[in-house]
């Protein structure tokens, strides 16, 4: 009767939140499919929009290998680089490869990977397992440089996107290529969002918080960590698939070096560990803020500086706002997002 | 309230600004993907410091190109591809476009399918892909002056003729150290061939970027025992590499730098491991220029010099961004005769490069006899026979030591049109003809 009682007095409420997320997602598609399409400008697209879905897609991949499962990489550019190369080889060898298919296997490849190089995880933890990362950057690397299979043999080791299209339908415009970045990065942000709360997910975080005591309940420890390096591979194997054919189009091997791990690690670490929301929020400051203080800077004393200088007191810019930022929440910007929304709630209410 | 009232005041004032400054008159603009932060910051302060003055030089002294001023705006990309990208978007929406100079191999291959498509040229001077030289297949890429084939050719021979001919060359050995980047890796297929067919040994080993620890590389080349090393360096890479070859012994006389390794930045640092040392190049180092004359003259009398340090004036990388100063302006002239003395649009700047022929004479008249030698692209040829020269450090400054080289462009076409032919199958480009490159879009 109680529980009952309980339930009903629950019930509008959860209604009311529903319906909130539901405008909520409706919005987002509105502006994802209508309102992007059809105003943004090529500026917007090309230069910001390409590379914050590629890099939030990737920041997903890691926050649930990182964020939620607790294990610390540093191989992320690594499984870009195989995803974009596989996906470049597959299209390449496999005559009349729908695309989507090219990029499921070009994520299976980089799972693959991301499995033997996740292996250390079962003996290694912390810096260490960061460390043993690393190889798998220096690997991929080493090896797409050195067997000139991978890029065709083309000389200088350059391997640039092909047409671009679904079901006869040509992606190789500005639009074309947002519409296939964004679909795919919505669709898998989605299937994350229901495995992490779904029993593996819950796994995932056992595993992290506490090892020893999720392995006393019986969390299969071995598996879950194998598991949890295989899809963020296989998401990061995709995010490089976007990064290469919808947003640069060009890729060398060298486009892939520990800079962009790094970058991928700082987005998930400002947003916000073990939150969705977080990855792209992570991305949009580590891809717009830099973009936005530039234009600002050249705008305010374009003129008196030359464009050397502005760029290394831009730096200096932006390496302060991290620091207040962290400090100020150092569970980052997802942290930040929902501090000001409680106040603007209260405020309401 | 009131923070909104003032931002609102400020964004019209500004509105205001930027809608005063952008009512122009005819003007031609060059968007510069320049870097002037990073490790080849050398290159870009110097190159395109050079560029900017000579365009200082036109507006100044002519008012422009036959009353049309030029214009530019830079946007700093550090060498890297994502930010050359950024920089292209946003400088893209800018009117008169005339040519894309961004002096990085990385940043022109991510432009190539953008730049068709906007139908702009982009310029690759003595860099960039080799096989866009053929304009059958890369109507809007030039790699002017010297593609790195040619380059190639040009080096090859150059070690020949000290050995004492091209059939001297068997049995010799050489190594190339090359960065490793896209520009590095370039010519790896084209040593390969030279090496087959005049036989001498060859061993390439890659210097992974930026290439500020090179000790293993010299080591296994002192364990090879070459007769030459060419240096193919870009940046910190190359006072390093001679460094590290005094201290393994390996004598400076007997480097040979590419065309990127030949500056006074990549020598100076090195101090006395340079002495001896040798370099390609199409265009000679020096002040005694009639142009660089009146660049110090008429835009550094004016303050308006683009370099910071004027002792960089007439350095390798400033009198290679006058030499493109000098191409890019020409295209536009050849093309006004064509089109009409206004604003050009990207295709009929196009067509100026296509026809760009300087011969001596021309180039003389330019204030640049002995800078550099001549340029003839046609349609089909979009390098345009560039030759090249080579310079010895003396531990002071770059003396040349040899004539004017024809690089072997005839041993080169065929594998330039091979590797061309095949880009336009895998991705489907029709082959142009001499009439596709007369039709000009003017709008």
């Amino acid at each position: 009767m109680a529980v009952q009682a309980l339930d009903a007095a629950r019930l509008p409420v959860d209604w009311a939140k529903l319906v909130q997320k539901l405008a909520l997602a409706t919005a987002l598609f509105v502006v994802a499919y209508g309102v992007v399409p059809a105003y943004a400008s090529g500026y917007l697209v090309e230069a910001i929009l390409l590379p914050f879905l590629a890099l939030s897609l990737a920041a997903v991949g890691l926050n649930l290998l990182t964020g939620y499962c607790g294990q610390l990489s540093l191989g992320s550019s690594a499984f870009m680089a195989v995803g974009a190369f596989g996906a470049y080889n597959f299209n390449l060898r496999v005559e009349g490869l729908p695309l989507a298919v090219t990029m499921i296997l070009a994520g299976i490849s980089a799972a693959g990977f991301g499995v033997v190089f996740g292996l250390p995880s079962l003996r290694l933890r912390g810096f260490y397992l960061a460390v043993s990362t690393l190889a798998a950057q220096f690997f991929v690397q080493w090896a797409l440089t050195k067997f000139g299979w991978f890029s065709n043999d083309n000389p200088s080791g350059v391997i640039s996107a092909p047409h671009l299209a679904v079901a006869g339908l040509s992606l190789d415009s500005a639009t074309g290529r947002y519409l296939l970045s964004v679909t795919t990065v919505m669709v898998l942000t989605a299937l994350v969002w229901r495995l992490v709360n779904s029993a593996t997910g819950r796994n995932f975080i056992a595993v992290r918080d506490n090892e020893t005591a999720a392995r006393v309940i019986g969390v299969p420890v071995l598996r879950t960590k194998l598991l949890a390096f295989a899809i963020s591979s296989f998401i990061i194997g995709i995010a490089g698939v976007l990064w290469a054919f919808t947003y640069l189009r060009t890729v060398e091997p060298a486009g892939f070096n520990l800079d962009r791990s790094f970058q991928i690690l700082f987005i998930i670490i400002i947003g916000g560990l073990a939150s969705i929301r977080g990855a792209f929020l992570g991305a949009a400051f580590i891809v717009v803020l830099p973009l936005f203080l530039s234009r600002l800077g050249a705008f305010l004393f374009g003129g008196l500086f030359d464009s050397g200088v502005l760029d290394m007191s831009q730096r200096i810019v932006l390496g302060a706002i991290i620091i207040i930022f962290l400090i100020a929440e150092p569970s980052g910007l997802s942290a930040l997002f929902d501090r000001l929304k409680r106040r603007i709630g209260s405020r309401s209410s | 309230m009131t923070f909104f009232s003032h931002l609102r005041k400020a964004a019209i004032a500004t509105a205001f600004v930027l809608g005063a400054t952008a009512v122009h008159a005819e003007e031609q603009y060059f968007p510069l993907q320049s870097y002037r932060v990073g490790p080849y910051a050398a290159g870009g302060t110097g190159f395109f410091g050079g560029f900017i003055d000579y365009l200082n030089l036109i507006n100044i002294r002519d008012g422009g190109v036959n009353g049309v001023k030029l214009a530019w705006s830079e946007g700093e990309t550090q060498y890297e591809v994502e930010k050359g990208v950024e920089v292209y978007e946003r400088l893209k929406s800018n009117p008169g476009i005339a040519a894309w100079n961004p002096l990085s191999v990385g940043i022109a291959y991510a432009m190539i399918d953008r730049i068709t498509d906007d139908k702009v040229p982009l310029i690759t001077i003595n860099h960039g892909r080799t096989d866009t030289t053929d304009g059958r297949v890369f109507p809007y890429v030039f790699p002017l002056l010297l593609n790195p084939y040619s380059e190639t050719s040009g080096i090859v021979n150059y070690i020949a003729s000290k050995e004492g001919g091209l059939d001297k060359l068997k049995g010799k050995n050489i190594v190339v150290l090359y960065h490793g980047s896209p520009y590095g890796k370039e010519t790896i297929p084209i040593y390969e061939l030279l090496s087959q067919k005049y036989g001498f040994e060859l061993s390439q080993i890659e210097v992974p970027h930026p290439g500020n620890e090179q000790q293993a590389q010299w080591l296994t080349i002192r364990r090879e025992h070459p007769d030459y090393v060419v240096l193919r360096g870009w940046g910190v890479m190359n006072p390093v590499a001679l460094k590290t070859a005094q201290k393994t012994g390996f004598p400076a006389d007997h480097i040979i730098g590419n065309v990127w390794s030949n500056s006074e930045e990549d020598v100076i640092p090195a101090g006395d491991a340079a002495k001896g040392y040798t370099a390609i190049t199409t265009q000679a180092s020096g002040e005694r220029y009639p142009v660089v004359q009146e660049i110090v003259k008429t835009v550094y009398g004016d303050g308006k010099g683009n370099l910071e340090d004027k002792s960089r004036i007439g350095s390798v990388y400033h009198n290679l961004g006058i030499v493109n100063g000098i191409l890019n302006v020409e295209a536009v002239r050849i093309a006004q005769a064509k089109f009409g003395n206004r604003t050009l649009t990207g295709d009929e700047v196009r067509w100026g490069f296509e026809h760009l022929k300087l011969d001596p004479a021309r180039v003389e008249a330019l204030g640049a006899k002995d800078l550099f030698h001549s340029i003839n692209v046609s349609w089909d040829n979009h390098e345009g026979d560039g030759y090249v020269t080579f310079q010895q450090w003396d531990g002071k400054k770059w003396n040349v030591v040899s004539d004017w080289i024809a690089p072997d462009w005839k041993l080169l076409r065929p594998i330039i049109e091979k590797s061309s032919e095949a880009y336009a199958k895998e991705k489907g480009i029709k082959i142009r003809t001499a009439e596709d490159a007369d039709a000009v879009v003017s709008n």
